[in-house]
């Protein structure tokens, strides 16, 4: 689990993140929402201790990130895994050597037993028989998957995604974000998406924040984001008029209004809990 | 940025180099690497420049020696004294400045811009300790080398082009090089060696790990770099000159 209270970052002045707290559980999809300049990035790299916050903390299972010092933070990171944007893959190294990087590095485990890991995590991630190919041999999808298996090699606890589905077609990136919530739900990790897609956000979220100029604006999950009536939300998500028309065909078809040819469940008010914070 | 704060993070990124190695062997893999970058990388480029460098001053010497009352011996000895104490230890790491500054500026700034050092940094890997202390370890091994190399390879070019050209006879080069011979000018080229391998490795390894934005960046910081590391290394080549001869 991770705790995040009062969270803030500000860069010559500018805040950037201000006041942010969430909890964030184990084998859930915990994403991060926003247009561009909205501060995710800023957090995930403050979760992450990549930025140093300028003030509250990041508490992950209990021991607070913020104040370690760099040694203990070290211990921390060793069981975070993170997938970049552009994949970070090691460019000079094969699939297989960037893959069995982190288990070189921090194992003293047998060549033979670090093979048999690699291959099965390759294997997770549908990618058997690439091992020998160089990341530049192989598409925008594919790095995607071998970045997600360098991530996931040494059986992380906290999953950190940033950006999973730039680049990349919808097919693929639907098949991105299902292997990411399955291996979610597989080894139960805390796993953080950021993100701006919104079929990622239908498909996979949890739990959901969007952030607004560095604030935290709302909370919740995939079920309760498209009835939200946060206006900022509304703005971000229905941004296109294609979407907000699907929204109003949805919104007649679970009023009765038109027939629901569709077939589609609605939901109940026990299934969207009325948020107490939720802004107009 | 100022100068003084330029230099307080360099001092940051040397500092911050020194660190428990969270796996030796794959530090020995990566200094191994580096050496094999650096040294047999630059290999090619330092014999064809020692050979000429050599060549050149011997041919040139000859050149501006008309007066008779000068033993012909002298030649060799100018050539011996001149790249010991200057065109090897300096050419060479003027040289290697462009040829290894810039792979190393080019090659950190390709990894911080892909975000490869981030990465690195999530794993719980000091990236200063892993990227850039091979990377000036292994120079200050190989570099030296390659100085001593270009050394004896100055000399012998020297000889080669005194012989063919008849400036002065084989028995006659080799005659000049032992006389008035003084090994305290070995020594000094070495001291001289190590400090510009310092260099030649920080300096680029600096610029290129503190590289922001795409690739016009990482060539303009490589630009920089190689430019940076040669200024220093003329400015510490006469600081040795002062303090040491």
């Amino acid at each position: 689990m991770i705790e995040i209270n009062n969270l803030k970052k500000g860069f010559g002045g500018k805040i950037v993140l201000d006041d942010v707290s969430a909890v964030m559980n184990p084998g859930q999809c915990n994403l991060i929402i926003g247009s561009s300049g909205s501060g995710k990035t800023v957090f995930m790299k403050c979760l992450v201790g990549l930025f140093q916050p300028d003030s509250g903390e990041v508490i992950y299972n209990g021991k607070n990130f913020t104040k370690m010092s760099n040694v203990d933070k070290k211990e921390i990171r060793k069981e975070i895994g993170m997938l970049f944007q552009g994949s970070a893959l090691f460019s000079s190294m094969t699939v297989e050597d960037n893959v069995i990087f982190p288990l070189d590095m921090f194992t003293k485990d047998t060549r033979k037993t670090k093979m048999k890991r690699v291959d099965e995590v390759l294997d997770r991630v549908n990618l058997k028989g690439a091992n020998k190919k160089f990341p530049a041999e192989i598409s925008g999808g594919m790095m995607k998957r071998v970045g997600i298996a360098r991530a996931i090699v040494l059986n992380p606890k906290y999953l950190f995604v940033d950006e999973p589905n730039s680049g990349l077609d919808p097919q693929t990136s639907g098949l991105i974000d299902k292997l990411i919530k399955e291996i979610t739900d597989e080894y139960q990790i805390t796993t953080v998406i950021n993100t701006h897609d919104m079929n990622s956000v239908m498909e996979i979220g949890d739990n959901i924040i969007y952030m607004y100029q560095g604030k935290k604006e709302w909370e919740g999950n995939n079920r309760q984001i498209i009835f939200s009536k946060n206006k900022k939300l509304n703005e971000f998500i229905f941004a296109s008029e294609f979407l907000r028309d699907a929204k109003d065909m949805r919104m007649l078809e679970e009023t009765g209004k038109i027939p629901n040819h569709r077939n589609m469940e609605f939901l109940t008010d026990e299934d969207t809990p009325p948020l107490s914070e939720e802004k107009e | 940025m100022s100068f003084f704060a330029e230099v307080g993070k360099f001092m940051n990124l040397i500092r911050g180099m020194f660190s428990r190695p969270e796996n030796w062997k794959m530090y020995w893999k990566e200094f191994m690497h580096q050496c094999s970058e650096i040294g047999i990388g630059s290999l090619g480029i330092v014999v064809i420049i020692s050979v000429f460098m050599g060549a050149v001053s011997a041919v040139q010497t000859s050149y501006q020696m008309t007066t008779p009352f000068i033993p012909p011996e002298t030649i060799s000895m100018i050539v011996r004294d001149t790249v010991i104490l200057e065109f090897a230890p300096t050419l060479v790491s003027i040289v290697l400045a462009g040829v290894v500054g810039s792979k190393i500026a080019g090659e950190l700034g390709n990894m911080r811009v892909s975000e490869q050092i981030d990465a690195l940094e999530i794993m719980g890997i000091n990236t200063k300790a892993y990227l850039v202390l091979p990377k000036i370890l292994a120079a200050l091994v190989v570099i030296p080398m390659l100085v001593v190399i270009s050394m004896v390879l100055g000399i012998w070019g020297g000889r080669i082009a005194s012989t063919l050209t008849g400036i002065v006879s084989a028995t006659t080069y080799d005659k000049g090089l032992f006389e008035g011979f003084i090994p305290y000018n070995v020594f000094f080229a070495m001291a001289k060696a190590y400090t510009f391998a310092f260099i030649i490795a920080s300096v680029p390894a600096y610029y290129g790990y503190n590289v922001k934005g795409g690739a016009l960046e990482i060539g303009r910081s490589s630009t920089k770099a190689v430019v940076v590391t040669c200024v220093t290394v003329l400015f510490a080549d006469y600081v040795l000159a002062a303090l040491l001869l």
